[in-house]
């Protein structure tokens, strides 16, 4: 998958594990990235025709479409709604964060 | 040429040219630099060794100061040992980028040419522009001749790159009094300084088989202790420092004293302490009033940071009064020197009888008439005459 993984990341517990001036190894997201959303898309794969319009459009690459149907990345979606707009399906629906849904 | 051979050369250079030769002896990967007055002769000197291929460099023709530090970093984050040079306006205008390469901990050594900074303009010599950078997180050394200047250059990139230190380090020269006086310099050969100076393998440098990210930010959580590791690499310098200056001396003769340089103190009822050139006139000034069976001495203030506390905190217990001449001024306070050497002798048995002399502003010369002056005061207080605590040397009116 290319999506960004979720490295864990051992924090220095003490001075000696701490790096030498501010570096740090490269190529990990040590934290999900999502806490402003606001509303949160919702994809009907029984709806979608897998045009990857919204997979294209995504401004933070957050749409993973690998497993052969169309899959959203919680842990770094923004929640900006362009997908749900875009879909020409009608596939995608913005839900307020927190709500309960199926 | 001295490349390649094996024993020293004798060479008369300026302080400058000085600078310039051990720079060539420690095989900068890159050089970046941004010719200004009177650091112009550094800048000068490089690029003809440069271009008569007798030094293999990348050598950057920048566009600023700015850049010059910017590029400086650059190479060293790829692994590259850095040199540039500056003065005055110049090391002012970098400022920002002092910061980035202390705290980012890439072990860079600059020249700074000490001259006044604008307005009113003035191209000549103190040192207000380098104490000036004191809370940069460089490592500050002061110089009094070409000599010293050529072995520093060669030191500090030993310092610099050592282990548990990787700090930047500034080596000042006065300038004019110290860049442009042509003097006997004796210049190592290639082999020696090879032998002191090993090849730099950088332990901070990207590498594409363990890629980091560089120069991060640090948020409030993190930030203080990169700070508190700044502040204790810099203070594990201080021994780095002297076990450096010695096995330089051992190999090349010329042992400079570590974190001071005393004169004739063991004995003495009043020292100065100074920094940079006017140590060599001063000297000269002890040697004259010693004849008269006057108890003075002298303290040269190599360097300025990491600070000697420990050393004037001792020194207050064998003295009587102790003055600083300051080329420089804390506008509203006082010589940063003298702020520096009066709070480390205080304790709670009280403060030191302390003179701060400010002389040698813009290139005014610090006379022996006027160093034989300030002495006298020293000694007046020593005896317990009222002397104020600044005083400025060499005006051209006494109120």
């Amino acid at each position: 998958m290319s999506k960004p993984q979720i490295v864990k990341y051992k924090m220095p517990e003490c001075k000696k594990d701490m790096p030498l001036g501010p570096s740090s190894e490269a190529g990990v997201i040590i934290e999900p990235n999502a806490g402003w959303r606001v509303m949160k898309p919702i994809i009907d794969n029984s709806k979608c025709v897998m045009c990857l319009r919204c997979w294209l459009l995504c401004p933070d690459g957050v749409i993973d479409r690998e497993k052969g149907i169309l899959e959203i990345d919680y842990n770094f979606c923004k929640g900006c709604g362009i997908c749900s707009r875009e879909c020409p399906q009608k596939a995608i629906t913005m839900v307020k964060e927190g709500k309960q849904y199926d | 040429m001295t490349s390649g051979n094996k024993v020293s050369k004798r060479e008369f250079l300026n302080g400058d040219e000085a600078v310039a030769y051990g720079v060539r002896l420690c095989r900068p990967n890159v050089v970046s630099v941004y010719p200004i007055t009177p650091q112009t002769i550094v800048v000068e000197k490089i690029s003809e060794f440069v271009a008569n291929k007798l030094m293999d460099c990348e050598y950057i023709h920048v566009e600023s100061e700015h850049s010059a530090m910017a590029a400086a970093m650059g190479a060293s984050m790829v692994g590259a040992r850095a040199f540039t040079a500056t003065s005055s306006q110049g090391l002012a205008y970098m400022h920002e980028m002092l910061h980035y390469v202390s705290g980012s901990r890439f072990p860079i050594v600059m020249m700074n040419a000490n001259r006044t900074l604008a307005a009113p303009w003035n191209i000549f010599g103190d040192q207000r522009d380098s104490m000036a950078q004191r809370d940069t997180g460089w490592i500050q050394v002061y110089v009094e001749n070409g000599q010293e200047a050529l072995d520093m250059i060669i030191q500090a990139y030993r310092l610099a790159e050592h282990e548990g230190i990787y700090l930047p380090v500034m080596v000042n020269l006065d300038g004019f009094v110290n860049t442009h006086t042509y003097e006997l310099v004796s210049v190592p050969s290639q082999k020696e300084v090879d032998e002191f100076l090993p090849a730099f393998v950088s332990k901070n440098a990207v590498d594409f088989n363990n890629p980091r990210s560089y120069c991060m930010s640090a948020s409030t959580e993190w930030n203080m202790e990169f700070r508190q590791q700044q502040h204790e690499a810099m203070m594990k310098s201080k021994k780095v420092i002297e076990s450096i200056d010695r096995e330089f001396g051992d190999k090349f003769g010329r042992y400079h004293g570590g974190m001071v340089k005393e004169y004739k103190c063991d004995d003495a009822e009043v020292v100065m302490v100074t920094t940079g050139s006017v140590s060599g006139t001063s000297r000269l000034v002890v040697d004259s009033m010693r004849e008269k069976g006057l108890k003075v001495g002298l303290v040269k203030l190599r360097f300025f940071r990491p600070f000697p506390a420990e050393y004037f905190r001792e020194l207050k217990s064998r003295v009587k009064a102790v003055g600083v001449i300051d080329r420089n001024l804390s506008f509203g306070y006082e010589g940063a020197v003298g702020s520096e050497v009066k709070s480390a002798m205080y304790d709670s048995c009280g403060s030191p009888k302390f003179i701060d002399f400010i002389a040698g502003i813009a290139g005014r010369d610090i006379k022996k008439d006027d160093i034989e002056l300030m002495y006298n005061k020293l000694l007046n207080l020593s005896r317990g005459q009222e002397e104020a605590e600044l005083q400025f040397i060499g005006m051209r009116w006494q109120e």
